[in-house]
């Protein structure tokens, strides 16, 4: 992670990072989580799924904070972030 | 070095009847969120969820009784909140929430809505505004903005809409509260302050309907609703809800408009029946 200013308890704290699951099954391809996420974890496909959608994919899970916020904006109730500790 | 790694299930899908999913509202749809958020709230608050009832009228938003395993009722048009003060009367115990769309709850629910705010009923009320009747082909509704174009007013809309915040925190309501899909935690967070607040709570939510609303005002994707709400959204907690109207492509004025203590029906009632128990036992005496 880039920081601007290194916080003085960095080296102490844990930051989170997360991993995201996506249900293709339910997924309309609204592109909100891809749009709205602060971190471009995620991008649209270009392959249509079997129902004719562009689903939301994941590009780089590296970067993902599990801030969450794509878990909440989804309107299909697609998304699932596990949560991981990391010193 | 990975310390813990906690994997859960997200906590709303306990709530959810995910044999019904994937559900039937379109792409970009915001019923969706705001049903999620709902959930979510009942976690936050750590309500029991055998003592929520939601009740939903019909149209798009109704839907959402049908998709959460809570105790739920469909009610007929314009009808879930003569519903729910029913299951209020009969079990004051209860958490009972009202999600509806604009369209069931003001245009042929308005009476009912109006005098729900009135008596106090101690209920949430959950609004979800796409400003017309999306599950009947985008006909105009009560709520939409002047020079609106629906399938019904082709050359754009000529009537007023109402102005919701005004109208029920004018009736009485103690709990008034505006916000858009876009202000997801904001919405979580008035969702549980409501369902925990005894009285009248009214949450307007606006939500994009870009399949039938949007296509005909220049919003064809939900994304250009969310657009439009990020960058004309203004929130001003405690504003005066008259001047809350909105207009299109206009500035939307977001926050928790009215927040205060009254008594409910429920204890005006008890008040009054222990008042006449009282005189009754006294006159048996003489």
């Amino acid at each position: 992670m880039k920081l601007w200013r290194k916080p003085f308890d960095y080296a102490e704290k844990a930051t989170t990072s997360g991993q995201v699951f996506i249900d293709e099954e339910r997924c309309k391809g609204c592109g909100y989580c891809v749009e709205f996420c602060p971190r471009e974890v995620l991008k649209m496909s270009t392959e249509l799924s079997p129902k004719g959608y562009n689903l939301a994919v994941v590009q780089d899970e590296s970067k993902c904070l599990a801030c969450g916020f794509c878990e909440v904006i989804c309107p299909e109730f697609a998304i699932r972030i596990s949560t991981t500790n990391e010193k | 070095m990975i310390d813990a790694m906690n994997v859960e299930e997200p906590s709303i899908e306990k709530y959810l009847r995910q044999d019904r999913l994937p559900h039937i509202w379109c792409s970009g749809c915001g019923i969706g969120p705001v049903a999620g958020c709902f959930l979510r709230a009942i976690d936050r608050e750590e309500i029991d969820p055998d003592r929520i009832a939601v009740v939903s009228g019909i149209g798009c938003t109704g839907r959402v009784a049908g998709y959460v395993k809570l105790d739920s009722f469909h009610t007929t048009h314009g009808r879930a909140i003569p519903f729910a003060t029913g299951l209020i009367l009969a079990n004051p115990e209860l958490n009972v929430v009202v999600f509806s769309g604009d369209g069931d709850l003001v245009a042929i629910g308005g009476n009912h809505l109006i005098h729900a705010a009135r008596r106090n009923i101690d209920m949430t009320v959950i609004c979800v505004n796409n400003f017309n009747y999306g599950m009947t082909g985008g006909q105009v509704g009560p709520t939409a903005p002047l020079e609106a174009r629906t399938t019904t007013t082709p050359y754009g809309n000529f009537e007023f809409p109402f102005n919701l915040p005004y109208l029920v925190s004018a009736s009485g309501a103690s709990y008034v509260a505006r916000w858009t899909v876009l202000h997801i935690r904001q919405l979580e967070k008035a969702i549980a302050e409501a369902m925990t607040k005894p009285g009248f709570s009214f949450i307007e939510v606006i939500a994009p309907c870009p399949v039938v609303y949007g296509r005909m005002n220049k919003e064809p994707k939900g994304l250009d609703s969310m657009y439009y709400y990020q960058e004309k959204s203004v929130i001003r907690n405690g504003a005066d809800p008259k001047d809350a109207d909105l207009e299109l492509n206009g500035p939307i004025v977001v926050g928790k408009f009215v927040d205060v203590q009254r008594p409910t029906l429920w204890d005006h009632l008890r008040e009054v029946s222990s008042r006449a128990q009282e005189k009754a036992k006294a006159r048996a005496k003489v």
